[in-house]
């Protein structure tokens, strides 16, 4: 075990450090470079400016020189200045890391709470009334589209009735708890809806094929209770499947969620990340998907781990 | 050392003001919440000029000249304008036969920065020392290169020596003063200015403004708090408190202005104008919509690198071929002004004696035939070798009204046998290289420009961008006509406004007869605002309404 753990570990380290080398490779490659853009939006920018300011911000060295630099930095702990904020990465990110964290997390275990009781219920009773209306509500919400379900929501609770804000992370100058958490209403309540048809769908699954297995039978023939049979003996193996579902859901924890947070102005790490790989903010966007990836890899990590507990068959030499 | 607290006449002077703008407390809108569609970003006024930050400064800082909303140039932190009559402005003569002038001008002696330290003479040196150094990342260089001295008199009067004499000498627009007695330690080392200015470290400290409001809350890409400035010595602005909100998605802006959470759409960077004609029609009753045609002009450039391209026949026909008027009515409801030249109607320079080129197929058709190109196959345009009469059409993806004009230039030039292939980009590659390349057959989108601006990097033939000048430039059709750039030429130091009027005709002439490109019409902004609010005035030019705030009246 310790063996494994260290070899997994090792693996994790080379594939961060192989990524940031071609997250930064991607991004530099892309056509335009922040001052083109400036340039756009400037009329007065002239020639020798734009010349000036690619020098000073090191935009004409070649790709490999400034991940270099780049990377002897990182290692000493200094992820660098973000170009749009004019601050320091880490004061940037990790507010929105918080921000991501509640939102991503708030609506993880709704959905994984609600997916797992309409699974294992739809489970128990194929082709009923229920599990039709469960895969009916399955099947609406994952084929829903993010930003319209977000847009009706916020039409419907925040225009119409006026119970909920529309947008944002709370109300300026305030930011009570009370304040902070009817913001996080609507986007937790999308993204809970969104996501929960998905997990439903593989718990029902999961759980169809563990209640067909020979120990429930003997289970059963051996009078345990239908509640000791589906929480004790068919819930575990059912979960194997599930924690993989689970373990690569663990990146958007951080990774955050675009639609979402655009439409709801909620400032997390998806719109963060998406605005620093559009605006060529390399050291905001490398450590941001450095994150995400990191935190992917752990999650398949323990995902690994959690198999040796929910399975008893499985072993790590 | 400490700031002076406002004195006891200073105080009933405010309180009195306050006074006046009772209207708005008494109707409970002292607050005010500003939709907008892009984050402003960090707040430095001469680092990254982009239009949202532009927007949020028009209310906390001033700069010493602007176009108003009569595109007038008028002072906001000085106290006259100069100019040769009036003697503040004197020309001068350089070595090697050129032409300098001498600028004076003297900052209002109630100017105060929010922490209550007097604007003076120390601001426009540090400003200057800062824009000057070419590590310290300021947008606006050229200004600073063009000022080779100040020369001060007094705590409140300066004289700025400029190398060259432009008919628009008294514009200082871009020299944005910065507070000297709070930005002097974050200028140590000039390389790292731009991540130690307060205005990104601290952008709440009051010492940073010196507007009617000054910021006090900044949510980094979610909003940006102001507050009215204690040492604001003019009329007060009409809220306690403005916010202005980053909501992205205009769909969500919507949403959020039907639920009231903010309670305007900045026409500046708000909706697309077919989103606010939308809107207008299924809820304007409810609010006070204002249309203003702005100093963006959308056109399709033509490569004339291009060889079907560079025959002017062939592009009189494209103009011809299209219902541009047509298109302005069914997709914008006739609230973007079709255009006939680069020139705004709203700008001195307008003339409109052009050519107009009204849609008239026939004659297109014609303009083709004599081209060389016949119609083919398919009802195609071939020339001679055969080859077809086909050009590749760019814009930024994922803009939803280029989308849909582009949709419309395609169908209507189908009709007279041109073939249209659409290949969008997103805006950072199509801006980033695909343009400045030259990378493109008809590529659509728009010039943002500034009252009389005279037009030299759109048109001289030495700024065609290319690998040996390093792409600068932005003359990307690769124009060349000399009578142009003689005009070009002369037109940037002519003093005379009859003789200008005169070259601008002119210019226009060639443009609209050359057709370097298509022109399709002047953007238009929609401010969306609450019945309630009164006195905004768009300016149509880059200078945003918010500079104007105290302008601002609440009606019960």
């Amino acid at each position: 075990m310790i063996r494994f753990t260290a070899l997994r570990l090792i693996e994790i380290a080379a594939v961060l450090l192989l990524m940031s080398f071609v997250i930064y490779g991607l991004i530099g490659l892309m056509p335009g470079d922040p001052i083109d853009l400036m340039r756009t939006a400037d009329p007065h920018l002239s020639a020798a400016d734009v010349a000036r300011l690619k020098a000073l911000y090191g935009l004409g060295q070649p790709l490999l020189v400034r991940y270099l630099a780049w990377a002897r930095q990182a290692l000493h702990g200094d992820l660098g200045y973000s170009r749009l904020f004019s601050a320091p990465v880490l004061s940037i990110l990790v507010p929105r890391l918080v921000n991501s964290l509640i939102l991503m997390g708030s609506s993880f275990v709704l959905a994984f709470a609600f997916a797992l009781g309409l699974g294992i219920a739809a489970a128990r009773r194929p082709r009923s009334w229920f599990d039709r209306a469960v895969n009916l509500f399955c099947f609406a919400g994952v084929s829903v589209p993010t930003f319209w379900l977000a847009l009706v929501l916020i039409l419907v609770f925040a225009a119409e009735l006026g119970w909920l804000p529309a947008s944002g992370i709370a109300t300026p100058g305030k930011g009570g708890l009370d304040d902070r958490l009817a913001h996080l209403a609507l986007p937790v309540l999308t993204l809970t809806l969104a996501s929960v048809g998905g997990y439903t769908r593989y718990v029902r699954a999961a759980m169809r094929e563990a209640l067909a297995q020979d120990h429930i039978r003997t289970a059963r023939a051996k009078g345990a209770s239908e509640a000791r049979v589906v929480w004790r003996h068919a819930l575990r193996p059912a979960l194997v499947p599930v924690a993989t579902i689970l373990a690569l859901s663990f990146g958007s924890l951080v990774s955050g969620a675009l639609v979402t947070e655009t439409m709801f102005a909620y400032p997390g790490m998806g719109k963060l990340i998406f605005d620093a790989v559009m605006g060529n903010d390399y050291n905001l966007a490398l450590a941001a998907l450095l994150l995400a990836t990191a935190t992917t890899l752990a999650g398949n990590f323990a995902a690994d781990l959690a198999y040796a507990w929910l399975d008893p068959r499985v072993s790590y030499r | 050392m400490a700031a002076p607290r406002p004195g006891p006449l200073r105080r009933l002077v405010f309180a009195a003001l306050l006074f006046a703008s009772w209207p708005a407390l008494a109707a409970g809108h002292n607050t005010l919440t500003i939709g907008v569609t892009q984050a402003p970003g960090p707040l430095n006024p001469n680092i990254d000029v982009l239009a949202a930050k532009s927007y949020v400064l028009g209310l906390a800082l001033r700069p010493f000249t602007v176009y108003d909303a009569d595109w007038r140039l008028v002072c906001l932190l000085c106290t006259r304008l100069p100019s040769i009559a009036n003697g503040l402005a004197v020309p001068t003569n350089l070595p090697g036969g050129k032409r300098g002038v001498d600028l004076t001008y003297t900052i209002r002696d109630d100017a105060r920065w929010a922490d209550g330290v007097p604007v003076t003479t120390a601001d426009v040196m540090f400003t200057y020392e800062v824009g000057r150094n070419k590590q310290s990342a300021v947008s606006n260089g050229e200004l600073y290169r063009r000022i080779t001295g100040i020369t001060v008199k007094d705590a409140k009067t300066f004289t700025l020596h400029l190398d060259k004499l432009d008919f628009d000498y008294a514009a200082i627009n871009d020299f944005v003063l910065l507070p000297a007695h709070v930005e002097r330690t974050a200028f140590a080392d000039p390389a790292q200015y731009r991540v130690r200015t307060r205005y990104a470290t601290d952008p709440a400290d009051p010492g940073l403004y010196n507007g009617p409001y000054r910021v006090s809350e900044v949510s980094p890409g979610a909003y940006i708090v102001l507050q009215r400035n204690p040492y604001w010595a003019g009329r007060p602005g009409p809220f306690r408190q403005i916010t202005v909100r980053a909501i992205e998605n205009t769909a969500a802006l919507t949403a959020n202005l039907l639920s009231g959470t903010i309670d305007m759409v900045a026409g500046e960077i708000g909706l697309p104008l077919d989103e606010a004609v939308a809107f207008d029609k299924a809820h304007g009753a409810g609010y006070h919509v204002i249309y203003k045609p702005d100093l963006a002009f959308e056109h399709v450039d033509f490569n004339l690198d291009v060889p079907a391209l560079a025959d002017r026949r062939v592009r009189q026909a494209l103009a011809y071929g299209l219902d541009r008027k047509g298109l302005a009515q069914s997709l914008f409801g006739g609230r973007q002004p079709v255009a006939d030249s680069f020139v705004s109607p709203n700008d001195v320079g307008y003339t409109g004696d052009v050519p107009h080129y009204a849609y008239d197929p026939a004659r297109a058709a014609a303009l083709l035939d004599a081209a060389g190109w016949h119609q083919g196959p398919g009802g195609i345009r071939r020339n001679a070798a055969g080859q077809k009469l086909s050009f590749t059409l760019m814009t930024t993806a994922g803009n939803h009204s280029r989308e849909l004009v582009e949709q419309v230039l395609q169908s209507e030039w189908r009709r007279i046998g041109v073939d249209i292939q659409i290949k969008n980009q997103p805006a950072r590659v199509l801006f980033g290289q695909t343009i400045p390349h030259r990378q493109f057959q008809l590529a659509m989108y728009a010039w943002i420009s500034s009252p009389e601006n005279v037009p030299r990097e759109l048109f001289r033939s030495s700024e065609i961008p290319d690998a040996a000048n390093g792409y600068s430039g932005e003359n990307v059709a690769g124009y060349k006509n000399p009578e142009m750039d003689r005009l070009l030429d002369a037109l940037e130091v002519e003093l005379d406004p009859a003789k200008r009027k005169t070259m601008w005709a002119a210019i226009e002439r060639i443009y609209a007869t050359d057709l370097p490109s298509l022109p399709l019409y002047f953007r238009s902004d929609a401010y969306i605002l609450p019945k309630w609010l009164h006195g905004l005035r768009p300016t149509g030019n880059q200078y945003p309404s918010t500079l104007w705030v105290t302008d601002w009246t609440v009606a019960p």
